[in-house]
């Protein structure tokens, strides 16, 4: 039982990855001029967009989503539309989080909301994926006991590892070296997936390891 | 509580820290070798240099000389373009100079002229005299300018017997004191004041000039300067000074005869801001105008012309050209220009190019040889060569002059590289270090923080046990056998190696002993894992990277903004920040079974959330009140910075006006208010007075005087004496009423007011009639709302014991105490608030605003600790009054960041010197009270946070009382009354030792980060910024320190302070209450040896409750 699941779980994020890598390398194939740094936006869009695409489909192929009560399309309808509306209002939130750290306000405020939709796509769009439009199970998931199962405990340590990784990208932007990444936001944005990277590898490894201490209530 | 130990642990590690500064400092910033001897006219000549005669006889090229210093005329100034149909205002002000070098290209020339950084006006007259290179360290002396003891152009003027007058900028008479023919000095202290100087020099310069009483005149206009430091150099003043100047020049032209050489110069150019000191390109660069009434120059594009004249090149050249003996120590180098190319043609008088060189090679030489004799610091192998460069130019010359031919041009090229050789050697040289000294203090640093680790960890032994007596004792006495040693070996004493064996000795020697107590456990990497030191870390090692260090304020926002945030994270995490759900019979309960009410940890995390925002807000605000360096390209200083009188439009000037005095409004009643909250204005003693009259009397008069200095000179010229006395007085009545208000919260600390219900116990004792509570407007709400009087009760059994003894224990409450809970914080908050006063008068108007953010985002960083200690206090067992890593960095790092929010930077051109001239627009004539206006200035950020940080402690029993009314009012046990800060009382050994652990935790955060600077120093001593940027930041972190340190002394002290005056309250109110009841007088420990009864009264309860007199009388028998 535990195996297969954390075996389904190094599947889906090893997916995962590799859509980013595909949204690295694809654009570079087919479109001309295409760069990290150079056309940083999008590669950005590329890869929140991917991520994106990928999530939803695997959460709802494995079918990982929490149970709906109702089966009605109104309540679907409902249900999506929130979830739109929670992912623009973490964008919001991220951004104004970003600029209280000290971006810019207003000068490159496009590439701070990139920026923003970025790290909502790491972070809030798996937690709309794994436990629904409910902010209430999003603040439990992230405390010590919290976790119900091993996907959020894997959702634990991808939004750690996002923030965390996004929070160190902002170091080298003083540094005088003068190099094209650390020009705002490419070095938050590429700590943020190198980050969400790093959490995608760490949480089979972690969980596998862990699996003795680990008891999950059922739901 | 135990005083002694708490104040001699403290003082002891700030003195050791203090010891390891000043062994590193001292062996960091070396000071140049004065040399004391000097040149005379028989040096000059030597066999084979062909002067006729004696050099001082022989007839010099000019027998006069004019010279105006124009302080800080920048290079800029002094360009003329008639190309500029706009110009700025200080844009082609002074086309003489151009007019003049572009239509007598063989009298005049314009140069830029470099000086060397400090560019501050005394190093820089100390460099133009002498020649020489001020080093680093004389950049503190501005304030007391000292004679110059080298050799030096003034000197030597006088020994050739020169009539030298000078008049202008009254620092000359003090560097040169009686060296002058005749000297007009005028006070040059006084920023502000843009005429006195300069109208004094024009009043006499022409009649001086005209006359035949003089041979060199030195003129210094300080005019220029000070418009700069007052309006910047784009304000229409400065236009209007500059065509002043342009005007001088004509004048001095029109007057000046064929024999008189005329130089006019900058000392140092200014900033965009009109401020000078460090080494940017427009603080160096000032302008140099040569000007003669005959043929000086050779016609232009016959030799090279340099493109830029260090300043020390102007001592050997006019030395030579008014035929005196070029000063000792001068590394200059002849500025060859001014020489004819072979002396035989042109004047005959005259030296040639060759010879002036010559004569300065061999001085030059003569010196290096004379400092290297008396100094090793010049590297021995750059010496050698310099020898045996100057050994081949002198056999090259002396064999040409033999020959009887003409030097040729390649030796004149070798003397120039020689002396600029020479000069660049001596640059590199004045700024080595003393390796030993240096790691000496890194090393006592680096004990020193592991000290006060060591004591924030092991408090409550440090204060029970005698542990710091061996160790101080021992210090001494390693202190005395050192100098003992030092004296009987060397003859001599050495203080610094004195101070640091002592230290060191005694460091080591208290860890040694500490080694066995301390717990195995506590020392793991673990502890030192958490992520408010990690925070720290990271601070500490962005002091190692130049770019860090240049963008400070927003890495330790950043920083700041991440540890507050953390908080509510990690609370979540604990999930003590969202109420539990019911408890789940499957989990097994770790939690301690008794949790707090949903109810408080709902309104206690939305408090916590709501203050969270304040400190995001107050944080981001304040990102907008910073200064800027000039490594920051595009920044832009706050307009809030600059004075009021600087901002030129009307309605933007009452737009900050009104801005600051809500502010400062703001202070005044957020203080009032939190007193008035809890309870602390309800008795009469002077403190209340202070708190009442004192400090809204000097608001009023903090917001008068800057009205009035805002107002501009020109429109109101019938009260200019009015306003003139209005500058001097206000804020010295604001002074006063501040430091009257600080005296009087020494003097009696105490702000409760006790209140006696039966009419027995107030025979014999000062206690208010009962009318007294109606006129203070006491409504019920009020004290429903925290006006209730704290129940001081303790020891629960004696309680019962008292009942029974007193038998019909009357059922009213004896004695109530409003303003008992808060009887710790309320004083030190009020000293707080008047000290920041005291520092916000020292500032620009524009910053009350970053005041008042100041003091909400201190009160965001006390709630959030407090709301964060009571979410967590069930989940920790709460160890004594131990305040966690998390806020003590915060608080520190709170006052790095305003430090920047103020509008200082680490670096010495963004000191406020105008801070020394409030309420003393006349200036100084000591240099204690200026220099300590500017340190109160500069440093007001941590002196603020300093002695508020006990707060730290206190703040969780202060807002304890919210979560035990609610669980009052939940019908919980009515015995957990609002104790608030008589907990402390309850238990003194662990309020000592909670104490003692919260200043060396706050020491330690500081110390670290001057440990880290010093690193910083000490491993990128040869980085290219390290003058820029390492140095400064060291100075100022390590001064930060210290003044810190003893203000956290300060505050520590204070707390003492009301723990006496409460400690006194309690023993008045015994006795009387002694009387009445029967008492247990001895007995086991637990007794208490007197007891009192007070209440509290909300509804009808009336509670009983004793406490021991003295507990440490208690524990120590
Ligand atoms: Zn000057
Ligand atoms: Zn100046």
């Amino acid at each position: 039982m535990w195996d297969v699941e954390i075996r389904g779980m190094a599947s889906a994020h090893a997916i995962i990855a590799s859509s980013i890598f595909m949204a690295t390398v694809m654009p570079a194939v087919l479109l001309e001029n295409f760069s990290v740094y150079g056309t940083h936006m999008v590669w950005l869009y590329c890869v929140a967009g991917s991520v994106a695409v990928v999530n939803t489909a695997v959460f709802w192929l494995l079918g990982i989503s929490p149970p709906t009560k109702k089966n009605t399309l109104s309540y679907k309808i409902n249900r999506l539309s929130r979830s739109c509306l929670y992912f623009l209002l973490s964008c919001l939130f991220f951004h104004t989080v970003v600029v209280m750290y000290g971006a810019p306000l207003l000068e490159s405020a496009l590439e701070t909301f990139s920026l923003a939709v970025l790290l909502s796509t790491l972070t809030t769009l798996r937690c709309l994926c794994i436990l629904g439009p409910n902010v209430q199970a999003w603040i439990r998931v992230f405390s010590r006991d919290g976790a119900m199962s091993v996907w959020d405990t894997s959702l634990q340590i991808t939004t750690g590892c996002s923030v965390i990784g996004a929070w160190l990208g902002a170091f080298p932007i003083p540094l005088d070296w003068d190099r094209p990444w650390q020009v705002w936001p490419i070095s938050c944005t590429l700590g943020a997936t190198t980050g969400f990277l790093t959490g995608l590898v760490a949480a089979p490894v972690w969980i596998h390891w862990h699996r003795k201490q680990l008891t999950y209530k059922l739901k | 509580m135990k005083r002694l130990p708490v104040l001699v642990a403290l003082i002891w590690v700030c003195s050791v820290f203090y010891v390891g500064i000043f062994l590193f400092v001292g062996g960091f910033l070396l000071v140049r070798l004065e040399v004391n001897r000097t040149s005379t006219c028989a040096d000059v000549l030597s066999p084979g240099a062909q002067v006729k005669g004696d050099f001082c006889l022989s007839e010099p090229r000019f027998r006069r000389a004019v010279v105006l210093i124009i302080d800080a005329l920048k290079a800029d100034f002094t360009r003329y373009d008639p190309e500029n149909t706009a110009p700025k205002p200080f844009e082609n002000k002074l086309p003489v100079l151009d007019e003049m070098a572009s239509s007598h290209p063989s009298q005049a020339r314009l140069y830029t002229f470099r000086a060397d950084p400090p560019t501050t006006t005394m190093q820089r007259i100390k460099g133009f005299t002498t020649g020489s290179l001020p080093t680093f360290i004389d950049v503190g002396n501005n304030f007391a300018s000292n004679a110059i003891l080298e050799d030096n152009l003034v000197h030597q003027l006088g020994q050739v017997g020169k009539r030298v007058v000078f008049m202008g900028d009254d620092t000359w008479v003090s560097l040169f004191p009686k060296k002058f023919h005749k000297s007009l000095p005028f006070p040059s202290f006084n920023v502000k004041d843009l005429h006195t100087v300069d109208n004094g020099i024009l009043q006499n310069i022409y009649p001086t000039m005209e006359g035949d009483d003089w041979d060199v005149l030195i003129a210094h206009f300080l005019g220029v300067d000070h418009c700069g430091h007052r309006f910047g150099p784009d304000h229409p003043a400065m236009a209007e000074k500059l065509s002043q100047m342009d005007g001088v020049i004509r004048s001095v032209i029109k007057r000046l005869k064929n024999d008189t050489l005329l130089v006019v110069m900058g000392d140092h150019g200014m900033t965009d801001t009109g401020d000078h000191g460090g080494e940017s390109q427009k603080e160096t660069d000032a302008a140099l105008f040569l000007y003669s009434s005959s043929p000086l120059f050779s016609a232009p594009g016959s030799q090279v012309e340099p493109e830029v004249v260090p300043q020390t090149d102007l001592v050997p050249t006019l030395a030579l050209l008014l035929g005196v003996p070029i000063p000792y120590s001068s590394v200059g180098q002849v500025l060859l220009p001014l020489f004819p190319q072979n002396g035989s043609r042109g004047a005959p008088t005259g030296l040639s190019q060759a010879e002036a060189l010559w004569i300065n090679v061999k001085q030059v030489n003569r010196f290096l040889e004379t400092y290297s004799n008396m100094a090793k610091d010049i590297p021995p192998d750059s010496l050698s060569q310099l020898r045996a460069d100057f050994s081949n130019i002198s056999s090259q010359y002396l064999a040409a002059v033999h020959k009887g031919h003409l030097p040729s041009h390649d030796l004149v090229v070798s003397m120039q590289n020689y002396l600029t050789g020479v000069r660049e050697t001596c640059r590199a040289s004045w700024a080595r270090f003393n390796p030993f000294k240096m790691a000496a203090g890194l090393l006592i640093l680096g004990v020193s923080c592991m000290l006060c680790y060591v004591i924030s960890e092991l408090s409550h032994l440090v204060i029970q046990e005698g542990l710091l007596k061996l160790p101080i004792l021992s210090g001494l006495v390693v202190g005395l056998v050192v100098a003992a040693g030092q004296l009987f070996t060397q003859g001599y004493l050495e203080l610094s190696w004195c101070l640091g064996a002592a230290s060191l000795s005694s460091e080591v020697l208290f860890l040694w002993r500490t080694r066995g107590v301390s717990p195995r456990g506590r020392w793991s990497a673990s502890g030192l894992l958490t992520p408010a030191l990690l925070v720290l870390f990271l601070r500490c090692a962005s002091l190692l990277s130049d770019s860090y260090v240049i963008y400070e304020g927003h890495v330790v926002t950043f920083l700041l903004f991440t540890l507050s945030v953390y908080i509510p994270l990690r609370l979540n995490w604990d999930g003590l920040l969202v109420p539990l759900p019911p408890p789940d019979t499957q989990k097994p309960p770790r939690l301690l079974p008794t949790t707090l009410p949903s109810s408080v940890v709902r309104r206690e995390a939305t408090i916590l959330l709501v203050w969270l925002g304040v400190m995001v807000g107050s944080l981001y605000l304040s990102l907008s009140l910073h200064n800027c360096r000039e490594e920051q390209g595009t920044c832009q200083p706050s307009p809030f910075l600059s004075p009021l009188s600087r901002v030129q439009d009307s309605q933007l000037r009452n737009l900050h006006y009104v801005l600051s005095v809500v502010s400062l409004a703001m202070w005044g009643y957020l203080l009032h208010r939190w007193l008035r909250h809890y309870g602390n204005l309800n008795c009469s003693s002077v403190t209340v007075f202070s708190a009442c009259f004192l400090l809204p009397l000097a608001c009023v008069c903090m917001g008068l005087h800057w009205a009035v200095s805002a107002t501009p000179e020109d429109t109101f010229r019938t009260l200019s004496e009015l306003i003139g006395l209005a500058q001097v007085f206000l804020p010295r009545a604001t002074f006063c009423l501040l430091g009257l208000g600080l005296l009087l919260l020494w003097v009696d600390p105490m702000t409760v007011f006790l209140k006696s219900r039966t009419p027995l116990n107030s025979r014999g004792t000062s206690l208010p009639p009962p009318k007294y509570r109606a006129s203070t407007g006491i409504s019920p709400q009020a004290e429903l709302h925290h006006l209730i009087p704290q129940l001081y009760q303790r020891i629960r059994h004696s309680l019962e014991d008292g009942v029974t003894e007193s038998g019909e224990a009357d059922s009213r409450p004896a004695v109530e105490a409003y303003g008992l809970g808060t009887v710790y914080s309320a004083p030190l908050i009020l000293l707080c608030g008047l000290l920041g006063l005291v520092l916000l008068l020292l500032h620009p108007e524009g910053m009350a605003l970053a005041f008042l953010l100041l003091l909400l985002e201190a009160a965001a960083v006390l709630h959030i600790h407090a709301c964060s200690t009571t979410l967590s206090s069930l989940h920790k067992h709460s160890n004594g009054f131990s305040v966690p890593w998390a806020p003590v960095v915060s608080w520190s790092l709170a006052a790095a960041q305003f430090f920047h929010a103020t509008g200082h930077l680490p670096t010495f051109p963004s000191i406020q010197w105008g801070a020394a001239f409030v309420g003393f627009p006349q200036g100084h004539t000591g240099t204690v009270l200026p220099a300590s206006l500017v340190t109160l200035n500069t440093f007001s950020s941590h002196i603020i946070f300093a002695v508020g940080c006990p707060l730290l402690l206190f703040w969780p029993l202060v807002c304890e009382v919210r979560g035990t009314r609610s669980t009052r009012s939940a019908g919980a046990e009515e015995s957990e009354d609002a104790v608030m800060e008589m907990r402390l009382r309850e238990n003194p050994q662990k309020f000592s030792s909670g104490l003692l652990q919260l200043a060396a935790r706050y020491l330690f955060v500081n110390g670290a980060q001057v440990f880290a600077s010093v690193c910083a120093a000490a491993i990128l001593r040869r980085h290219l910024m390290v003058w820029k940027v390492f140095a400064p930041k060291l100075m100022f972190e390590a001064s930060g320190f210290i003044v810190g340190s003893m203000f956290v002394i300060l505050g520590v002290a204070m707390v003492m302070r009301v723990d006496m005056s409460v400690g006194g309250l309690f023993k008045k109110l015994l006795p009387q209450n002694s009387r009445q009841s029967s008492l247990i007088t001895s007995g086991p420990a637990k007794a208490a040896p007197a007891q009192v009864e007070v209440s509290h009264h909300i509804g009808s309860d009336a509670a009983c409750g004793s406490f021991p007199d003295n507990p440490e009388v208690m524990t120590e028998n």
